[in-house]
């Protein structure tokens, strides 16, 4: 599994499929967000398994370091919704990944991309749902 | 004709100028506000405020009714989807992008986004012409027919030099087209010999310079030595 963005969202995601026991390598740009990794597995990243690379989500050198060929899983999850929808359709186009899922917080775009085929993820979506769901439950019909 | 330029900086602020000085209708999105508020001292109405890779502001701006939509924003990621929905979703018959870093230039072919417009490239391409390195230019591509034709000097020592055209093996898409001996240029035919100094064009498929250049190049030139 490969993924790409390694803030809250990436490294919870990085931890529990390591923990779960996959083969896990964490793309990001910031160093700093390997210590993010260490707290979350209490410990050394690459001491519990782990792989990390320091490099842009576009840089084909630091994807191909950090295994996208042998990936059977990519996850796009930067803080950036065009690096992720632009670094997800690499991952599927060119390096054929079998499940390639992208994080984009725009609605719109995350619903016209997943008719285009690709797996997007919305947090924004999920808060609207949800918070509409609560907010219809709390009001007294 | 209706164009949207994506990108309010040097390049995207001059081009609406210009189209509109040639009678166009333009629609300029810029995201930052400062600068948006600095161009629209000049451009008045022909500049909108916002982020063109987000749908309600293409739409805002008339995408539907868009002849041409134009990225030239400095983020390569922004060009390439701003190009991608405009093409894709909106059915925009033309699109152009700018590319920032060469090496994004792989991903905006990836995603089928042409013609692109790199400032790195071009600029490489003109010193390639002033200072050919082992004599090659380009002289013209055509990504899309997947076409080039290449301008090469003929080494001394090379293994072309003293050779007739027939007799040159060349890489299985490529093509001797004219040679030009003491600044006159010829159509060449099979018997016409090609020696040291000559210059030759060559029309091939992308990415068979290497091969070429290697039957063109004396082997010390080639080796770096």
């Amino acid at each position: 599994m490969l993924i790409v963005g390694s803030g809250r969202v990436g490294s919870a995601v990085a931890t529990s499929a390591l923990r779960a026991g996959h083969e896990v390598s964490v793309l990001d740009e910031d160093p700093l967000s390997h210590e993010r990794l260490d707290i979350e597995v209490g410990g050394n990243w690459e001491d519990a398994g782990g792989q990390f690379t320091i490099g842009t989500a576009l840089e084909v050198d630091a994807l191909l370091e950090a295994g996208i060929e042998q990936a059977d899983v990519f996850i796009a999850s930067t803080d950036g919704d065009n690096t992720n929808l632009v670094v997800a359709q690499i991952a599927q186009r060119r390096f054929g990944v079998d499940r390639v899922v992208a994080r984009v917080l725009d609605p719109r775009r995350a619903a016209w991309y997943a008719e285009q085929g690709l797996h997007t993820i919305c947090p924004t979506q999920i808060a609207i749902d949800q918070l509409e769901q609560a907010a219809i439950a709390a009001t007294p019909s | 004709m209706y164009i949207i330029i994506a990108g309010a900086g040097k390049v995207g602020w001059n081009l609406s100028r210009e189209l509109i000085d040639k009678g166009h209708e333009v629609t300029l999105v810029e995201s930052d506000r400062r600068r948006y508020l600095t161009v629209e001292r000049e451009l008045e109405h022909s500049v909108q405020y916002g982020d063109a890779t987000e749908l309600w502001v293409l739409e805002r701006a008339g995408i539907q009714r868009a002849e041409l939509v134009i990225a030239v924003t400095g983020d390569d990621e922004d060009n390439m989807l701003i190009c991608q929905v405009a093409r894709e979703k909106y059915l925009c018959g033309r699109i152009i992008a700018r590319v920032n870093n060469p090496r994004n230039l792989e991903w905006f072919r990836l995603l089928g986004i042409q013609p692109v417009v790199s400032a790195t490239d071009l600029i490489l391409r003109l010193i390639e012409h002033e200072v050919p390195q082992y004599g090659l230019v380009h002289l013209l591509d055509l990504p899309g027919e997947h076409l080039e034709i290449i301008e090469l000097e003929v080494g001394e020592g090379s293994s072309a030099a003293g050779r007739s055209v027939a007799e040159i093996e060349l890489p299985d898409g490529s093509l001797i087209i004219s040679v030009i001996k003491d600044g006159a240029g010829l159509v060449p035919k099979g018997e016409t010999m090609i020696d040291a100094g000559d210059e030759v064009l060559v029309v091939l498929d992308p990415g068979l310079e290497d091969g070429i250049t290697a039957r063109f190049v004396a082997d010390s030139a080639a080796t770096g030595a």
